[in-house]
């Protein structure tokens, strides 16, 4: 059967927010990183508004619009002022360069694509490759993670994991009692707080937001 | 008894705002009062949940199994306020009252969260009062505002924000696979999915327990996400270390066993416990090594906590009743015991000025109680008798003979023997070598005055050791019933 339109657009938001973290991958700068992240919460948003209009659930309009505010605007601008503090434009160099990490990225997405589609879970409200796509993002943030060595980069790999799991619950589990996204929006509003409160205590101490010099804790 | 859980939910919040705005001679009183009142209220609740379930309304909902973990964060609550009274030193500048200020806040908060989340009822609820325990225990590390606490504090707050992650994946697919069921929309408590949970796609229920344990699993201190661990614990404010480790750990493991009791039902014993059995192994490895190799006191309990969430995890995967009567036990004796080795190292750190063993010598006669008691309660942790731990690990090696997991059971006993090796060889060289006075000892050791710290603090010890021998000697009746109960949940019955 040929998927309907419904299916296409959906997928193509889904895919388009796996793109973007891989764009984060590769950007050198700390501003170009925050806008990508803007950019990609905008478009999960853009995909709740789909999934609220195209399946007359009400809920996702209030979820919507909230992440809207905090995402892609309020998130956004307060690491963006913690930049203007701290006076660092490049994120902290890889560990890798950036085709072996995209090449890293690419094996472990694919991992995760056909992983999760092995699972055959099938859902009412997306196409089921949606949540191959989100188990993909959330890995490909691992690895931003793992291979970025900069406190922001480290941070944003967070946020943007959780515009994956953002997009698996608008997969599979989309009348989620709204409460849970509720709190989880503002959990993260809290945790940009406690981010930017440990970055500007480490900015202060040692003038760099680079992660490199952590390493007095070990064994 | 549901407007008792109300209460037991709202008092230490209310604390922590008054502790905010009053001076700290008056929040320590408050802290140890409201910290008592607390344990006493879950002591009350006791007998009623050892049969049944108290619910309050759709939020909030008490059974056996959540009254376990309620008691040992109670009790560490009330012995952790008794120990901060005797353990902060604060001056009477500007900057050491808002230090005192934010300490106390932050600690009623920090125990506030960790009641709740034993008392919430369903998955969801749960994993939103836990990622609010990562955001205040974040907060709570980095607050000596020392190098090292930045670091462990950013380590901390990233590993397990993202484990939190996992784990809210974790929470969906259970979701989804509940849809089928109950309908495209439901609420995830805890009655409603063991309703349903034997009617629940295998395939999703398997994929959200492994991802359960992987997210819950950082938290709790699980092999190989386990690193935020001994940094955040080493260079936290000790009291908050001893909260960390008996009571963190403990209710993140809360979490897991609320995953199981669902699996069990959905998919059979067999996937569950496997799944516990190569992380619990892997972590109790892994623990048992790095204990042989530690410099830093905190460091060591922080090992030791490790090794003991292993243990828990591999107690689990053996399954037999009486196993699981140990596991739950040993979540008890390895708060009071923690807490109680925590309170002896913070002595010991107020006397020595330093963490590093090296320069330790001579504890047991610089401190004439507590520094005896530091050795009881690292002995305890050790599985010695006739303390709660050597019960409660016979119990599971009973529980893994019966099944019979020989060959687990053999593994087990040499790395715990392992962990003791290391966990007694470094006290014992700090305890009991000989006083820095006599002649015998080498330079670098600091040397200090006979006399305890505080009689606050030997308190807070004494009290943690009665019950390490209360749990081990003979435990009251009402407790052996809970902790039947309690195993009886977790055998999958709805």
């Amino acid at each position: 059967m040929a998927p309907s339109t419904y299916d296409g657009v959906a997928a193509v938001l889904a895919l388009l927010v796996l793109l973007t973290e891989f764009a984060m991958l590769r950007a050198p700068l700390l501003r170009s990183q925050v806008r990508l992240y803007a950019f990609q919460s905008f478009v999960v948003t853009g995909l709740a508004t789909y999934v609220a209009a195209s399946k007359h659930i009400d809920e996702l309009y209030a979820l919507a619009s909230l992440s809207l505010v905090l995402k892609v605007v309020i998130v956004p601008s307060l690491i963006v002022r913690l930049l203007r503090d701290a006076d660092t434009d490049l994120a902290g160099s890889s560990v890798l360069g950036v085709a072996s990490s995209i090449l890293i990225a690419l094996v472990v997405a694919a991992f995760g694509f056909f992983a999760v589609g092995s699972l055959h879970v099938s859902s009412s409200s997306l196409p089921t490759s949606s949540l191959a796509i989100s188990c993909a993002i959330v890995l490909v943030a691992f690895v931003l993670i793992i291979l970025r060595s900069d406190v922001v980069s480290q941070a944003i790999g967070f946020f943007s994991l959780e515009n994956g799991v953002s997009v698996a619950s608008l997969v599979v589990a989309t009348r989620l009692p709204l409460i849970v996204d509720i709190a989880f929006l503002f959990d993260l509003l809290v945790a940009v707080v406690v981010f930017g409160v440990i970055m500007r205590v480490h900015h202060a101490r040692n003038a760099t937001l680079s992660t490199s010099d952590f390493d007095r804790l070990r064994g | 008894m549901s407007s008792l859980v109300l209460v037991l939910v709202c008092l230490p919040f209310a604390t922590a705002l008054v502790t905010w705005m009053t001076p700290v001679r008056f929040s320590q009183y408050l802290t140890i009062a409201v910290a008592m009142v607390t344990f006493a209220l879950t002591l009350v609740l006791l007998p009623r949940v050892s049969h049944s379930v108290v619910t309050t309304g759709s939020v909030f909902r008490v059974d056996a199994l959540s009254q376990v973990f309620l008691l040992a964060v109670s009790f560490l609550y009330a012995t952790t306020a008794l120990f901060v009274k005797g353990y902060l030193a604060l001056g009477d500048g500007a900057s050491a009252r808002r230090y005192g200020r934010r300490f106390y806040a932050g600690l009623n908060l920090f125990c506030w969260t960790l009641i709740t989340v034993p008392l919430v009822n369903g998955l969801a609820l749960l994993w939103v009062a836990l990622e609010i325990t990562t955001v205040i225990s974040a907060l709570l590390v980095a607050l000596d505002d020392t190098e090292g606490a930045a670091e462990a504090a950013w380590k901390y707050v990233l590993l397990a924000s993202l484990g939190l992650g996992i784990a809210l994946f974790a929470t969906i697919m259970m979701y989804y696979a509940g849809t089928g069921v109950h309908g495209a929309s439901y609420s995830l408590s805890y009655s409603t999915l063991l309703s349903g949970a034997a009617r629940y796609d295998p395939g999703v229920i398997h994929f959200s327990f492994v991802l359960a344990v992987l997210g819950y699993g950082t938290k709790m201190g699980l092999f190989p996400v386990h690193t935020w661990l001994p940094d955040a614990h080493s260079e936290a404010p000790t009291p908050v270390s001893a909260l960390l480790s008996g009571a963190l750990l403990a209710v993140s493991f809360y979490a897991i066993l609320r995953f199981f009791q669902i699996a069990v039902l959905s998919v059979g014993p067999t996937f569950p416990r496997d799944v516990l059995l190569v992380f619990g192994v892997a972590t109790l490895l892994l623990a048992a090594l790095y204990l042989l190799s530690q410099r830093d006191m905190k460091r060591l309990l922080a090992y030791s906590s490790v090794e003991h969430m292993g243990i828990l995890a591999v107690g689990m995967s053996f399954g037999a009743p009486i196993a699981v009567v140990g596991v739950l036990l040993q979540v008890l004796a390895h708060a009071a015991a923690k807490g109680t080795a925590f309170f002896g190292v913070g002595s010991v750190v107020r006397k020595f000025g330093t963490k590093d063993m090296a320069k330790i010598r001579g504890g047991v006669g610089a401190l004439p109680w507590s520094g005896p008691m530091l050795v009881l309660a690292v002995l305890a942790l050790s599985a010695m008798p006739p303390f709660g731990i050597f019960r409660s690990e016979f119990d599971i090696v009973y529980g893994g003979l019966l099944e019979p997991r020989d060959v687990i059971v053999a593994i087990f006993v040499v790395l715990v023997i392992l962990a003791f090796f290391g966990l007694s060889w470094f006290t014992t060289e700090t305890m009991l070598s000989p006083d820095p006075s006599g002649t015998q000892i080498s330079g670098g050791a600091v040397l200090v005055a006979k006399g305890e710290v505080s009689n606050w603090i030997v308190s807070a010890m004494v009290i943690g050791l009665v019950a390490l021998l209360i749990l081990g000697v003979h435990p009251p009746t009402p407790l052996v019933h809970l902790l039947d109960h309690a195993a009886f949940e977790l055998r999958g019955k709805p």
